[in-house]
């Protein structure tokens, strides 16, 4: 217990404010890295998820399906540890390429199954609606199933970018910045307050993340889906 | 060899020409090293496998019971599966130090954030017409509960399961950044020597791992409900017919 | 005008939904498809506004063929009202009205103040308009699918069974307005049921098919009351008890529905259409 009460200190200390070190310079850069990799994950899963969704019928929806939904399983058993060591013992240590690439390869697959997930449990009815009415193919993703999916979707995006800040920890690992760099420079100079103060800053970090979320939900989502799919 | 782009070499063959396995490494280092992490690796996975079912059934069942239960440990649960294993771990080794305890307590609790929804969402799954015939043939709770509410959430439970086992696995290793971590010791090895086999091969086993239990875990569910497959091909020969000509609402309700 | 020429619809399984259709709808009236679930009455409906499109043949709207209008375009045009209404769900009730003329870049108010006079037109209280659809009931919600497939005030409706997803009290409600509304707009509509009641209140002609996707008899309500073509179509029509056992053979197994007929049988001691839908 006494180990905590010296983490709190540790973050009293007023060397722990400032200069290369500082928290406020490792959480711009555990920020950027996690920027980066979520903006990444985003372009890439986002319209693949939309758009393997809205195509229900025929070969390409069977074979999309079972693409999806097997990325999902895939992704959880790919140790990150692993994937990450290799990709910088393979290029070289200090880079940023090697570390988004498997923080990339981890996020992309829950955003892609919840937005295909998403847009597939629209009824049926609402896109014959939509198409009834003359929306064309982007209209009646855009302003039927992305509204609609919306609750999914976000759900997907806030567990890829938890994900990734988790994950962006282990970059210090690599040699890299971020919030990692206590919790590894602490563990080789066995100062278990710096350690755990790293500890404790990405933890608050992953749930900033959980509320900015709830608060997104709160602000994107129509109160019409709320209401209509009430408990989901 | 057909030329391939520099990448694709980069990735088969590190920057000094180091080969992306060496079999030789394998063998020497077969019996101790690797069949010892293996060991560690599935020790540290599954007991928190167990643990968390032998938590997460009563607490389940008991928030199925009482909705009132279910939010606040809803809430619990999923901050809990929002914080970072490292930052779990890290802060554990306060409580019980460089011990297994400090890596499957935080583990059991994943598990518990995955299975305890889970549970609740079977139970929930169970339709209220099968429930009150249940009920009207005399049923008492407990045993409605046994031998009609839980068989019917059980494909959830598993789903759940399932999820559980395979994120556990591959988080283990993470485990190795404090010393603990089964095949996961394998990569802070091969960070520390710059050399990619023992990467690898930790990689490729953590997989091997995680999809073999993930296919047990399926065939076990599948024994366990024979007729859930008999409702997918059903459900299957139901959808093939549906775009021809709208079936009436009341008929889709029914089904569902 | 709406002309069927030598339609058919055939799926890439084999199926026949519509076989060698020759139709006429007349503008400014209300034509009634009845028949069976499977006759093809839906997708008769359906390859007006190319939601399908025919195997053979020609839809024709005033002469021409649909074919040749991008199907977007063409949708537009015609207003589309179906089963449990289809509204959309993160719309409010205003919004969900003004979908078509929004698509078809009217200006923001305009659309929203036709939106709202709808509303009245339709009976609906205009302090629902800001409403989402999830707040209305089932009969609310299949008016403002109503209002929605008139705002952009096409000269066609296609309507697919808008009325069978409310109760009856409610559904004689919907209908006794829909043929008020009716005589105030004049519009083309096609109406698809499985109700021969329905039919034969709202319609001034009367389309029905029967399985295999091919027309019966088309003609008005009286004569089709007086002079049904053929033992399918009086069948079809039954007496009061027909149509009932009717419905009961499309929602139970046939199984069940011949297990039903026979205690049904049983009890009333001598029920001659019993049997006779078991064997059907």
């Amino acid at each position: 217990m006494n180990a905590i009460f010296d983490a709190l200190k540790w973050f009293g200390e007023s060397a722990q404010w400032s200069g290369p070190d500082g928290i406020p310079h490792r959480f711009v850069e555990h920020c950027w890295y996690s920027l980066l990799a979520f903006a990444v994950t985003v372009l890439i899963a986002l319209p693949l998820g939309l758009l393997f969704g809205h195509v229900r019928r025929g070969r390409l929806a069977s074979v999309t399906g079972f693409a999806v939904t097997s990325s999902a399983n895939a992704a959880r058993a790919l140790p990150t540890l692993g994937l990450l060591i290799l990709a910088v013992v393979l290029t070289s240590a200090g880079d940023l390429v090697p570390i988004l690439i498997p923080l990339v390869v981890l996020a992309v697959p829950p955003v892609l199954v919840n937005a295909y997930a998403g847009v597939q449990q629209v009824e049926p009815g609402l896109r014959d609606a939509a198409e009834g009415m003359g929306m064309t193919g982007a209209q009646v993703i855009l302003r039927l199933e992305m509204p609609v999916a919306l609750p999914l979707i976000l759900l997907g995006l806030r567990t890829a970018a938890i994900q990734i800040v988790s994950t962006a920890t282990l970059a210090a690992y690599v040699g890299l910045g971020g919030f990692g760099r206590y919790i590894v420079d602490g563990y080789a100079r066995q100062e278990y307050d710096q350690m755990a103060g790293g500890a404790i800053l990405v933890a608050l970090m992953a749930v900033l993340i959980q509320a900015l979320f709830t608060v997104l939900r709160r602000w994107a989502v129509s109160p019409g889906v709320r209401l209509q799919y009430a408990g989901a | 060899m057909t030329p391939v782009s520099p990448a694709l070499a980069a990735l088969a063959i590190g920057d000094d020409g180091e080969p992306l396995i060496r079999w030789d490494w394998i063998r020497r280092n077969l019996s101790d090293d690797i069949l010892s992490a293996l060991k560690e690796h599935l020790i540290l996975s599954f007991t928190p496998i167990l643990l968390g079912l032998v938590i997460a059934l009563p607490l389940g069942i008991a928030c199925a019971r009482w909705r009132r239960l279910y939010g606040p440990v809803l809430a619990v649960t999923s901050v809990l599966y929002a914080l970072p294993s490292i930052a779990l771990f890290v802060v554990l080794v306060a409580f019980s130090g460089l011990t297994y305890t400090t890596v499957v307590v935080p583990l059991t609790l994943y598990t518990l954030s995955v299975l305890v929804p889970s549970v609740v969402d079977g139970l929930g799954s169970v339709p209220a017409h099968v429930r009150q015939s249940a009920v009207a043939m005399g049923f008492g709770e407990l045993r409605r509960l046994v031998q009609v509410d839980l068989p019917i959430a059980l494909p959830v439970v598993m789903a759940g399961l399932r999820v559980a086992t395979v994120s556990n696995i591959s988080l283990v290793s993470v485990g190795a950044l404090i010393g603990i971590g089964g095949l996961g010791e394998l990569f802070t090895d091969g960070l520390r020597r710059d050399f990619p086999t023992p990467l690898v091969v930790g990689i490729v086993l953590i997989i091997t791992l995680a999809l073999l239990s993930d296919l047990i875990l399926l065939l076990i569910q599948r024994l366990l409900t024979p007729w859930e497959r008999a409702r997918a091909t059903r459900r299957k020969n139901r959808g093939q017919s549906r775009d021809r000509d709208r079936v009436p609402a009341a008929r889709e309700g029914e089904t569902a | 005008m709406i002309t069927f020429d030598g339609v058919t619809k055939r799926y890439p399984d084999g199926t026949v939904a519509v076989d060698g259709l020759d139709l006429e709808i007349q503008a400014g009236r209300i034509t009634v498809l009845v028949g069976p679930s499977g006759c093809g009455k839906t997708t008769t409906l359906r390859m007006i506004n190319r939601m399908v499109d025919a195997t053979d043949g020609t839809v024709a709207v005033d002469g021409k063929d649909v074919r040749d209008v991008d199907p977007p375009a063409l949708r537009r045009g015609i207003g589309y009202v179906i089963q449990q209404a289809g509204l959309f769900p993160h719309r409010t009730i205003v919004d969900n009205i003004a979908t078509v003329p929004y698509l078809l870049g009217w200006d923001k108010k305009k659309a929203r103040a036709e939106a709202h006079a709808l509303m009245a037109r339709v009976g609906l209280d205009p302090g629902l308009a800001k409403r989402f659809p999830a707040q209305l009931s089932g009969g609310q919600q299949q008016r403002v699918g109503v209002a929605r497939a008139l705002a952009a005030d096409p000269p066609i409706m296609l309507m697919d069974e808008p009325f069978s997803a409310v109760d009856p009290i409610v559904r004689a409600g919907l209908q006794d307005e829909f043929l008020r509304l009716q005589d105030e707009v004049e519009k083309t509509i096609v109406f698809v049921t499985h109700d021969i009641d329905e039919a034969v209140k709202l319609g001034h002609r009367i389309a029905v098919f029967q399985v295999g996707g091919r027309l019966a008899q088309y003609t008005t309500p009286d004569e089709l009351l007086s002079a049904p073509a053929d033992d399918f179509v009086s069948d079809f029509l039954g007496g009061d008890r027909g149509i009932r056992r009717l419905r009961f053979s499309q929602e139970l197994d046939a199984e069940q529905a011949a297990e039903t007929s026979r205690s049904r049988g049983d009890a009333l001691g001598q029920d001659a259409a019993g049997p006779a839908v078991a064997d059907r």
